[in-house]
């Protein structure tokens, strides 16, 4: 097995412009979703459940709840590209064969992918925050510093997710990760509900995993504060992103070059 | 390494796992032209050709490409080499235009210079009114041409191609070799693949047999034609051909083989063959000269019968 770190060269740019050039072109109907999900969410839960709830740690629940998806469908939207469509290009469609024959090695593709996942996270998070803003949950244009937070959890669940693609044999393999892994971290990472009500050893947990530290950073930013220690918050999907990164380029060497 | 020679592959060898696919060859490829890679399935063909373009490293042995060394400087290698894949693997999202442009971008091509190249291949492929056409409304020769007209994005010194016409009808076909001898005529090197003998006996120049990772026989097709098989065939079948041949034909052959309800016997000399087949009505057979697929059955095929 090749372990060493990956090559990183401007190569990427190729991979990723096809990606986004593919994405263009089915754009229509995937942006109507992107505007869509956000606002049935945050008005069937903000209002309807926030109606029941009032207020959570001091701010109205739409509030609240909309930082929280916003940090969620990075993390989703980046996982679904790096697992269905990643698949999709390695084994169905054999893309990266064809980017393979051509002067591009697996290191490049799997940095432009990593890439474009977080592309992917950014172009589903711009709708939230619009919606988001529309409904009045958003205070001010320092929320706009949401969006390399977001960019930093897509990098990180784009490439663990590609650690998965890595070591996939079918599609099927994808619903252990969504159940074991996706779903858990969806739940306890104080999306809809801030953790102070669950178990001591669920919140340790939680501080361990990368997406409640993107919600730590994002809450505040989305009220117009200044958020605490944030350099510390974003070290942690960094490094689950950089860790990840040198296990799928490990993997895949191994898959597509033995 | 001599300047004319586009591979130099010493001792190659690739084992998966304890199993050796490719059990070291030697493989010369000379510059400008068409060499033949011929085997039977799971001979180690497709094997052989990811070693050459860096798609996988060999276990042991050299390999050069295009004068670099194989697999360390691959990349740079791949910027002078042009791949037709087995499997198409064309960009279904995209237009036969955007498929050339996306491709063109792997190589860092952009700009007026690649439009013409562009515009080029389009008439080469004999597609330039499909340009703004989906690949999913090409026929499977549209396609292929496609992915022809893809490889040469970088106007490559040398081509891989790996059964470029499997799967294709006979026009289809035709117009396939026709642009292939083109690009040899360009002074182009190409080194494929192929099931069909008819195939590697009109393109290539040279070419090699192999079985089980190692190789069998290399030349050209007349020259292979010539030292391995007898010139003459005769095809026998119909009822009562193997009573027959155990009691009047066997003496007349040098050789025979049977397959199915077929009896091949191949002689030197075929008149004492054609007379006795002559006085059996009931016996149809078809003389014909000896050629390529004669030589890769007594080579890779099992033979039931020596005569």
């Amino acid at each position: 097995m090749n372990f060493s770190l990956p090559v990183i060269s401007v190569r990427w740019l190729p991979v990723w412009r096809r990606n986004l050039r593919v994405w263009r072109k089915l754009s229509g109907p995937a942006l109507i979703g992107n505007f869509g999900e956000p606002l049935l969410y945050l008005l069937a839960l903000g209002y309807g459940l926030g109606g029941f709830v009032g207020e959570v740690k001091g701010l109205p629940y739409i509030v609240f709840l909309a930082s929280g998806i916003i940090c969620a469908s990075a993390m989703n939207t980046a996982t679904f590209e790096g697992l269905y469509s990643a698949y999709t290009r390695m084994a169905v469609q054999n893309t990266w064969g064809g980017m393979l024959a051509a002067p591009l090695d697996i290191d490049d593709i799997v940095l432009g992918e990593i890439i474009w996942t977080a592309t992917k996270s950014l172009i589903s998070a711009i709708p939230i925050l619009i919606v988001a803003a529309a409904l009045g949950a958003v205070h001010g244009w320092g929320a706009l510093w949401v969006l390399p937070v977001v960019f930093v959890t897509g990098l990180c669940f784009g490439a663990m997710a590609l650690v998965i693609t890595a070591l996939a044999k079918s599609y099927d393999f994808f619903i252990y990760y969504f159940t074991l892994v996706i779903t858990p971290l969806f739940l306890v990472s104080g999306v809809f509900f801030p953790l102070e009500g669950v178990p001591q050893a669920v919140q340790i947990g939680a501080q361990l995993l990368p997406l409640s530290h993107a919600v730590e950073i994002v809450r505040p930013l989305m009220t117009g504060q200044a958020p605490p220690a944030p350099a510390l918050h974003l070290l942690v999907p960094l490094l689950y992103a950089g860790a990840a990164y040198w296990l799928a380029t490990v993997l895949l060497r191994r898959r597509l070059m033995s | 390494m001599a300047s004319d020679l586009v591979v130099e592959a010493r001792g190659l060898t690739k084992y998966y796992g304890a199993q050796p696919v490719v059990n070291g060859i030697d493989i010369e490829v000379h510059r400008g032209e068409c060499f033949g890679l011929l085997g039977p399935n799971g001979a180690g063909k497709t094997t052989t050709l990811r070693m050459l373009m860096g798609a996988t490293p060999p276990s042991a042995g050299s390999l050069d490409v295009l004068g670099y060394p194989i697999p360390q400087q691959a990349r740079r290698m791949r910027e002078r080499l042009g791949v037709v894949p087995q499997q198409d693997n064309l960009d279904p999202d995209f237009t036969v235009l955007e498929n050339l442009i996306t491709y063109a971008s792997y190589f860092g091509l952009r700009g007026p210079e690649l439009d013409r190249r562009i515009a080029g291949l389009l008439d080469f492929a004999a597609l330039e009114a499909k340009a703004g056409v989906s690949i999913g409304t090409l026929s499977g020769g549209m396609k292929r041409r496609l992915t022809l007209a893809r490889a040469l994005i970088n106007d490559p010194e040398l081509l891989i191609l790996d059964e470029p016409t499997t799967g294709l009808d006979p026009q289809a076909r035709q117009l396939i070799w026709q642009r292939l001898r083109a690009l040899l005529g360009q002074g182009k090197t190409l080194i494929l693949t192929t099931h069909y003998m008819e195939e590697a006996e009109r393109l290539c120049d040279r070419l090699m047999i192999i079985d089980n990772g190692h190789v069998l026989v290399t030349g050209s097709p007349a020259e292979l034609v010539r030292r391995h098989i007898e010139p003459h065939v005769v095809e026998i079948h119909g009822g009562g051909v193997e009573e027959w041949y155990d009691t009047i034909g066997r003496p007349l052959v040098q050789r025979g083989e049977r397959s199915g309800e077929t009896v091949f016997c191949y002689v030197n000399d075929e008149r004492p063959l054609l007379d006795a087949l002559s006085r059996r009505p009931e016996l149809h057979f078809m003389h014909r000269r000896a050629n390529l697929e004669d030589v890769f059955i007594k080579l890779t095929g099992k033979e039931l019968r020596e005569g």
